[in-house]
């Protein structure tokens, strides 16, 4: 039952995420590269401000998923650098927070386009 | 003979000898697949590249009319082409092989009626005594030039349209050639008109006001009433550029709604090929003109057709400089008799 | 016949405005939100398969990110995800899944103009703004915490 109510969090957070992100597509006509800016700002500076923590520990998954988390990690990143080791931390915690989804996504997207051909849709 | 504001009267009648046409696999799914002389099922077309393949598909659209007609590429006198790719690179590689004399036009989706405009000018004037018009568009290389990658998991909007993959070409001929054609009578190039469309994806609003614009003007210059035509025939409107046109005539009293076609809102099946508003592109209204009414002019089902392709002369470019969509729309009168 | 629309620009876009078909909102919404409720559930998998192994929790959420961007690029290097996009829209834009969509889309795209200013070059043609934008707010949100941490 406990584990029900973890995944029903997740779906309904992650769920209501992406539900933003549908009707700012039909009602602004913002492209979905716009979205994923507003997005992944919006992340970072609320966790900044200590709300998106709280989703996070809410929605689990539902939360770091969206590309909203990647603004988390970013945000989150920096300060625990800052933090460590003071000035210099607010260059490096960023990036370092968030560099699994970076490199990841440079190597798979990489391989993936050695061996892809575009089609249709 | 200029009449009016700005038509021309064709007094030699030249004569639209032939065409011919191909399409790509989406476009054989759709309800005109019978008319098309000619199709492929590979959008690469055997090539490594979509430009590659576009430039093939008018290449290969060419090569047919040439074949269908007592004559060889050395008796062309002039090719008017264009497409939709920067650089007109379609064309350009197409007609590279060719060894014909090159006009490269550029009226984005309106570039058929601009080509064969100024093929049928040429001819009536005595310049030339065979000419070729010829456009192609394909739809991977505008969605890459104009829009998203391919593959990125986007929606459309409601209001767009799809880029036709295909190409079609017409031979204009003098009349004193024997073999019994449709004759080219009159002309009305169109003017830009702007009516601050931003939106990159309702192109059939941007174009409709000009498509108002120069069949009223072609209407007004030759003194015709809009039902002389058997069919008042559009570009790529796409079926809300085409309601916008028809309120537009009604407003001024006019009703098209019989004889209005659009080659972008026929092309495809609307209810199951998941296009939106329709097709569109330089391909568009050439494949479809090239098929389906040259044959219905040729069977003399329609005596008098007016073509009129449609263009939105923006770029990605201009756009993202916030600049609205100015759009041209050139018309053809095309009739059995003279 | 008067051959111009008699009609100020602002007036022909709310007439255009009215013929328009409106997209179905609230079916998109509900594509969206299962589509995207479905995503966030497999990395919840991901991470919880990997919480199970001992993997500490920071760990996990690394592990579940990496697994959702390789799962996005193979989806589109097989031309699926650009299908699923189709009809979950944001669904499928906004998990980090969509990221690498965005990624790998350019850039199997542009491979035909070589790897270098091709596939290289084009391949955060979409996505590069994200990371623009993303780590520049990350800069000053460090900034800002560094100097409040200066006067506490």
């Amino acid at each position: 039952m406990e584990i029900f109510m973890i995944y029903l969090k997740v779906f309904l957070t992650g769920g209501i995420i992406c539900s933003i992100g549908q009707i700012l597509i039909d009602k602004t006509k913002l492209t979905p590269a716009r979205i994923l800016v507003i997005f992944v700002t919006l992340g970072t500076i609320l966790t900044a401000i200590g709300i998106y923590g709280p989703i996070v520990e809410f929605g689990a998954a539902g939360a770091t998923v969206p590309i909203s988390g990647f603004g988390y990690c970013l945000a989150n990143g920096v300060m625990k650098e800052v933090d460590a080791i003071g000035f210099l931390g607010i260059f490096i915690g960023g990036v370092k927070g968030a560099a699994a989804g970076i490199a990841s996504a440079v190597v798979f997207g990489f391989i993936a386009s050695l061996i892809a051909k575009p089609t249709i849709k | 003979m200029k009449i009016g504001k700005q038509s021309i009267k064709l007094e030699n009648t030249p004569k639209l000898l032939n065409t011919s046409s191909i399409v790509g696999p989406k476009e054989m799914q759709g309800p005109l697949a019978m008319y098309f002389e000619a199709h492929t099922d590979d959008i690469f077309f055997g090539e490594k590249s979509f430009e590659k393949a576009e430039s093939k598909l008018m290449k290969t659209c060419i090569n047919n009319l040439l074949g269908k007609v007592p004559t060889d590429n050395a008796n062309i006198d002039y090719i008017f082409a264009g497409d939709l790719l920067n650089q007109c690179i379609s064309s350009g590689y197409c007609i590279r092989d060719l060894n014909i004399p090159f006009f490269g036009l550029y009226g984005a989706c309106s570039t058929f009626c601009e080509s064969l405009m100024l093929a049928s000018l040429f001819i009536d004037a005595g310049y030339a005594t065979k000419t070729v018009a010829a456009t192609s568009s394909h739809f991977c290389s505008a969605e890459r030039q104009f829009r998203m990658p391919l593959e990125h998991g986007n929606q459309m909007s409601t209001t767009a349209q799809c880029t036709v993959t295909g190409s079609g070409a017409a031979i204009v001929v003098p009349k004193d050639i024997s073999i019994q054609s449709p004759y080219i009578t009159h002309v009305t190039p169109g003017k830009i008109v702007d009516m601050g469309i931003k939106d990159i994806a309702n192109m059939g609003a941007a174009m409709a006001p000009a498509a108002f614009n120069t069949i009223a003007t072609h209407l007004t210059d030759t003194g015709r009433r809009s039902d002389y035509y058997d069919a008042i025939i559009t570009g790529d409107l796409g079926t809300l550029g085409s309601e916008v046109l028809v309120d537009l005539f009604s407003k001024e009293g006019v009703d098209i709604s019989t004889n209005h076609y659009d080659c972008g809102a026929m092309i495809y099946d609307l209810e199951n090929q998941d296009v939106k508003c329709g097709g569109s592109g330089c391909g568009c209204m050439a494949s479809v003109f090239s098929s389906y009414f040259y044959e219905q002019l040729k069977t003399k089902k329609m005596n008098r057709v007016l073509i009129v392709a449609t263009g939105a002369l923006m770029s990605p470019l201009a756009c993202q400089q916030g600049e609205t969509i100015p759009s041209i729309a050139h018309a053809v009168a095309i009739e059995n008799e003279v | 016949m008067n051959s111009n629309v008699n009609m100020s620009n602002q007036e022909y876009s709310d007439f255009v405005d009215t013929k328009a078909k409106k997209s179905n909102l609230g079916k998109n919404i509900l594509l969206a939100f299962v589509v995207g409720g479905i995503i966030c559930s497999i990395g919840q998998i991901i991470s919880d398969i990997a919480m199970n192994y001992g993997v500490a929790k920071q760990d996990a959420t690394c592990i579940t990110t990496i697994v959702l961007i390789f799962l996005g690029a193979f989806l589109t290097a097989l031309n699926l995800y650009a299908k699923i996009g189709k009809f979950a829209g944001a669904g499928s834009i906004v998990p980090i899944t969509g990221f690498s969509n965005s990624i790998v889309a350019p850039a199997i795209e542009f491979k035909t103009e070589g790897y270098i200013l091709g596939l290289g070059a084009n391949m955060f043609k979409v996505a590069g703004p994200v990371l623009v934008y993303g780590i520049t707010t990350s800069v000053i949100v460090g900034f800002v915490y560094w100097l409040i941490k200066l006067f506490i």
